[in-house]
């Protein structure tokens, strides 16, 4: 089992929309995974997409106005 | 079965209007290749192969959206066909005291549900077109009221090809921004080039299985951004999102995709629009406009003996062609050209009384031949040999 201290979400508000992400968050050479959604963040059935804490700024900046998410969190 | 196949290769298809056929290989591969490897039920769960299943489902929306030069791929919802997608727009878009206007070329398609939705109190005004099926834009202007929500046109007549003058409607409707204008590009998608901002559609309803390659049970509703609000959902049910809600999603695509989706058509769909994209619209038109005019010169050699309806001008056409042979009715011309020709057609109303009223041929009908991009020249000579030789027997018959 891995940690995933290091780690943020970005939540959204459906598949859809996670799949759109990853493909932005991917094409800007940023490494991320769709997972799960964890149960604490979310009773949500969906996925949302892990990346590299460092990179939330850059995520961010990246969906912003491209993209509508719900919130990104910390793991 | 070999001997189903057998029967394939004798026979020479000419119903492409109806639905496509053959399909390009990569559609087959595409949804053998879901099927064995993937299988799962996209947006449902986040393992590997769901999310695999939600990547083909979002490549779609994406080719989809390419083709049709929409922003934002989400603002398709994925349908099993042109008829849903144009019952979303219509039942959900339109409520009493609401008034729309269509054309006298309309499928059953569009013309059904606004009967239906006559009686529950919306206006309905139907604009004539000629007998050729063309539609004068001034005259929708002509028809525009006060209450007036949506304007709904077929971008192309399944009955006699015409194409009618989506962009010229679109224009004249910009100054009427609260007017929804939903086109009907069953005929059309893949076949004729749509860009929904030149020409200004807000509802574009197409199916997957006629000229983007895709198989039956396939197709979409792009929605503008925005309109989601005014157009209610007729089916609710899971989406695989805001699971901890009973009540349905208001976002696109969720919003009108209740339900485990064709995912195995969607692959084949996929592969089908990538087909439209490589080859361009220009040269899948431009093959089939080749065609459709090598018919219509087939046709005017037999002027005196079939009478040929719509534009008979392959530019103003799609690859459709309807015709009467004098003395013989369409269901017998039909069953003529299957029995000694093995070329399969459609005769009859074609599901569009109101086009066959328009053009003069209620309740009788027309035999309509309807061409695709894989019908050669000599497919197209075959035709024109069997018409001569249903014309010269039926000249025998009565000598």
């Amino acid at each position: 089992m891995t940690t995933h201290n290091d780690c943020a979400v970005v939540l959204f508000e459906s598949v859809s929309h996670a799949l759109g992400a990853e493909k932005i968050i991917k094409g800007a050479g940023i490494n991320c995974k769709l997972i799960h959604v964890p149960r604490h963040l979310s009773s949500d059935c969906g996925i949302c997409l892990r990346f590299c804490a460092d990179d939330r700024e850059r995520v961010e900046a990246l969906l912003q106005g491209k993209l509508h998410f719900f919130e990104i969190k910390f793991l | 079965m070999a001997a189903e196949g057998k029967v394939v290769m004798e026979t020479l298809y000419l119903d492409n209007a109806a639905t496509s056929f053959p399909k390009p290989d990569t559609v087959i591969a595409a949804m053998i290749a879901y099927q064995q490897n993937i299988g799962a039920n996209p947006g449902r769960s986040g393992h590997g192969r769901s999310i695999e299943a939600g990547r083909i489902v979002f490549e779609t929306r994406e080719a989809l959206a390419r083709l049709f030069h929409i922003e934002d791929p989400l603002r398709i919802a994925l349908t099993k066909n042109a008829t849903e997608s144009l019952n979303i727009a219509l039942q959900g878009g339109l409520r009493p005291g609401d008034s729309v206007i269509t054309s006298g070329m309309e499928h059953n398609s569009v013309m059904r549900p606004l009967r239906v939705l006559e009686t529950r109190g919306v206006e309905l005004s139907v604009v004539p077109c000629s007998p050729r099926g063309e539609l004068e834009p001034d005259d929708v202007r002509k028809a525009l009221r006060k209450n007036t929500r949506m304007v709904v046109l077929t971008h192309a007549s399944n009955v006699t090809g015409t194409i009618l003058p989506v962009e010229a409607v679109g224009a004249l409707l910009r100054d009427r921004p609260e007017v929804m204008f939903c086109v009907d590009a069953a005929q059309t998608a893949g076949a004729l080039p749509i860009d929904v901002e030149k020409m200004r559609i807000d509802l574009l309803a197409f199916t997957g299985h006629k000229s983007l390659f895709g198989p039956q049970g396939t197709g979409g509703l792009y929605i503008r951004e925005g309109l989601e609000n005014k157009i209610s959902s007729l089916m609710m049910g899971g989406t695989g999102s805001r699971s901890e809600f009973e009540q349905q999603p208001e976002f696109m695509p969720d919003r009108y995709e209740s339900g485990t989706p064709n995912t195995i058509g969607i692959a084949g769909l996929c592969a089908g629009v990538s087909f439209v994209l490589e080859q361009t619209v220009e040269t899948l038109r431009a093959r089939e406009e080749e065609l459709t005019s090598r018919f219509l010169s087939g046709l005017r050699d037999l002027r005196n003996d079939v009478l040929v309806y719509g534009p008979q001008d392959a530019s103003r056409q799609t690859a459709v062609v309807s015709f009467n042979i004098k003395g013989v009715t369409a269901s017998d011309a039909a069953s003529y050209f299957e029995d000694n020709r093995g070329i399969l057609c459609r005769p009859g109303l074609h599901c569009a009384p109101s086009a066959h009223r328009t053009i003069g041929t209620f309740p009788q009908g027309t035999v309509r031949f309807s061409l695709g991009f894989f019908n050669t020249q000599q497919d197209v000579d075959e035709a024109c040999a069997a018409l001569r030789e249903l014309v010269k027997r039926k000249g025998n018959d009565r000598s």
